[in-house]
């Protein structure tokens, strides 16, 4: 059977009829007992499960995952790849991310069809426009890549813009290291390599509850049985509070439907990755050729994994405006992501008052991007007990000692 | 979309309304002598249930005022509505 992808046993198995290639992964049944478990077949959870095997050595793990792997937030995002944020802590972090990202089809032997093709943020007003330089110096002094632009270089740079919309666009910042990957190849990128490790990625299975005893956790209870393991973690975004409450520990963290859409395909025909906060506009053009268009989060509490019409006229507004041209394109499908949103708009990574129980939440509207980073960091801890450098911030006792990093009103991002 | 009935003005569009979170959070007191744990709670802890859920709504783009909703937080469906100020009525599912 191939197991490898190279150009070499692509030619062969064209020549075989395409009839020995492996299974990406083992599809498992649990055991009784593993090292580890971690909660959550997402692009974090599988992470998290392949840097324990890789970078400590720990490969008697069990993923488990209530639906399918990457089914979750990881199947809904826009799959934007960035780090274009402002303070210290959440820009090395991220940018921790990029750089995994940047040498990752080539890490798991998989292609995750990164493309880094530009992320533009743009400004249409004095205010905007002072806030994007601000950014940008901000970027460059943590050492990330970052372009400033006056309105005349956006629209030169980017094509279709509307070139009189109602409002003008002054300005634009440009991190040319950004771009999209594609999500579904990150999430059985990372269980195909985690599985080749011997990681046990366990679908169809929900957690029901935790064992505990004494204060540490000893195992989780599932549909498919009781797994014992002394040493768990969780990535499950949108369920991290409903899934805490089982384990007695409680998280700041409120969940909110996150919209997104896409158009019929069409042809190449928006080479890069624009935002404009003020109008409501996020979008790209995927592999496909279809148009991926993020709207912002209903701003209620919610379970459901569908969005409101009116952002989705929002959002489509936005669109029409900024590309007039895109004004006939038809929508394709409309969904929904349950993010994780924390107070201070930073991730919560590290320990819980349980012991050996371990979260990896609040990504808020941007998880995806920050996949090989929150996998590196949570297995760390599970690993070692200590948090990685990277995330000795992102603790939930920041909550108690006031020591926030807030991020949103810093940097305008929306989420 | 939600259809949600103002007390005050009747079934309006959600486009009118701004959600201000969880209801019946009381801020602990007296000042001086609350725990960092009790004020994180106030400030961040919120229930957050995959459920029914007690929250504050504003009528923004009509009468302005404020009442209770209970909603379920997975069907979206509104179970009641009822003012300000009263107390925590027992589930209205």
């Amino acid at each position: 059977m191939t197991s490898r992808y190279s150009a070499l046993s692509l030619i062969r198995e064209g020549l075989n009829g395409q009839r020995g290639w492996a299974p990406a992964w083992r599809d498992a049944d649990p055991k009784a007992r593993y090292d580890a478990v971690v909660i959550g077949g997402g692009g974090h959870g599988l992470a998290t499960a392949y840097y324990l095997a890789r970078n400590h050595g720990i490969s008697n793990v069990a993923l488990i995952e209530r639906g399918w792997i990457g089914g979750g937030n990881t199947g809904r995002n826009t799959t934007i790849i960035r780090s274009n944020y402002f303070f210290p802590q959440t820009a090395a972090f991220f940018e921790f991310a990029l750089k995994l990202y940047e040498g990752l089809s080539r890490e798991l032997n998989y292609n995750i069809m990164f493309s880094q093709r530009g992320m533009w943020v743009l400004a249409h007003d004095r205010h905007g426009v002072e806030m994007l330089r601000r950014s940008a110096n901000a970027m460059l002094l943590n050492g990330i890549d970052a372009e400033f632009h006056d309105g005349q270089s956006v629209h030169r740079h980017i094509p279709g813009l509307n070139p009189a919309p109602r409002f003008p666009i002054l300005g634009g910042m440009n991190q040319p290291r950004g771009g999209s990957a594609r999500h579904d190849a990150v999430a059985w990128g990372y269980a195909r390599a985690a599985s080749a490790l011997g990681v046990d990625i366990i679908q169809n299975c929900e957690v029901t509850g935790f064992l505990i005893d004494g204060g540490h956790v000893r195992g989780v209870g599932t549909s498919r049985g009781t797994i014992r393991a002394d040493c768990v973690g969780m990535a499950v975004a949108g369920h991290s509070t409903e899934l805490g409450r089982k384990a007695g520990v409680r998280l700041p963290i409120s969940s909110y439907a996150l919209q997104a859409f896409v158009s019929e395909p069409v042809k190449p025909c928006l080479d890069t990755v624009v935002l404009s906060p003020a109008t409501g506009t996020y979008l790209s053009q995927s592999d496909k050729g279809e148009l991926v268009i993020g709207a912002g989060l209903d701003l209620f509490l919610s379970y459901a994994q569908r969005g409101s019409l009116p952002w989705m006229e929002r959002a489509a507004a936005g669109v029409v405006e900024l590309f007039p041209a895109f004004s006939r394109m038809r929508f394709l499908r409309q969904w929904a992501g349950i993010v994780d949103v924390t107070h201070d708009s930073t991730p919560i990574i590290g320990a819980t008052p349980l012991g050996g129980f371990y979260v990896n939440c609040g990504w808020g509207t941007g998880g995806f991007k920050a996949i090989p980073a929150g996998g590196w960091c949570l297995a760390h801890i599970m690993a070692t007990g200590t948090s990685h450098p990277l995330t000795a911030d992102f603790g939930l006792d920041r909550f108690t000692s006031g020591a926030l990093i807030d991020e949103a009103a810093a940097n305008g991002i929306a989420h | 979309m939600l259809l949600i009935d103002c007390p005050y003005c009747g079934p309006r569009s959600e486009v009118e309304f701004r959600c201000g979170g969880e209801s019946h959070i009381e801020r602990p007191g007296p000042h001086g002598e609350v725990s960092d744990e009790a004020w994180a709670d106030y400030l961040f802890y919120r229930t957050n249930p995959k459920a029914e859920h007690r929250e504050r709504w504003l009528h923004a783009a009509g009468c302005r005022r404020w009442f209770n909703v209970a909603r379920d937080t997975v069907s979206h469906r509104i179970l009641a509505v009822y003012p300000m100020g009263s107390a925590r009525p027992e589930s209205a599912a």
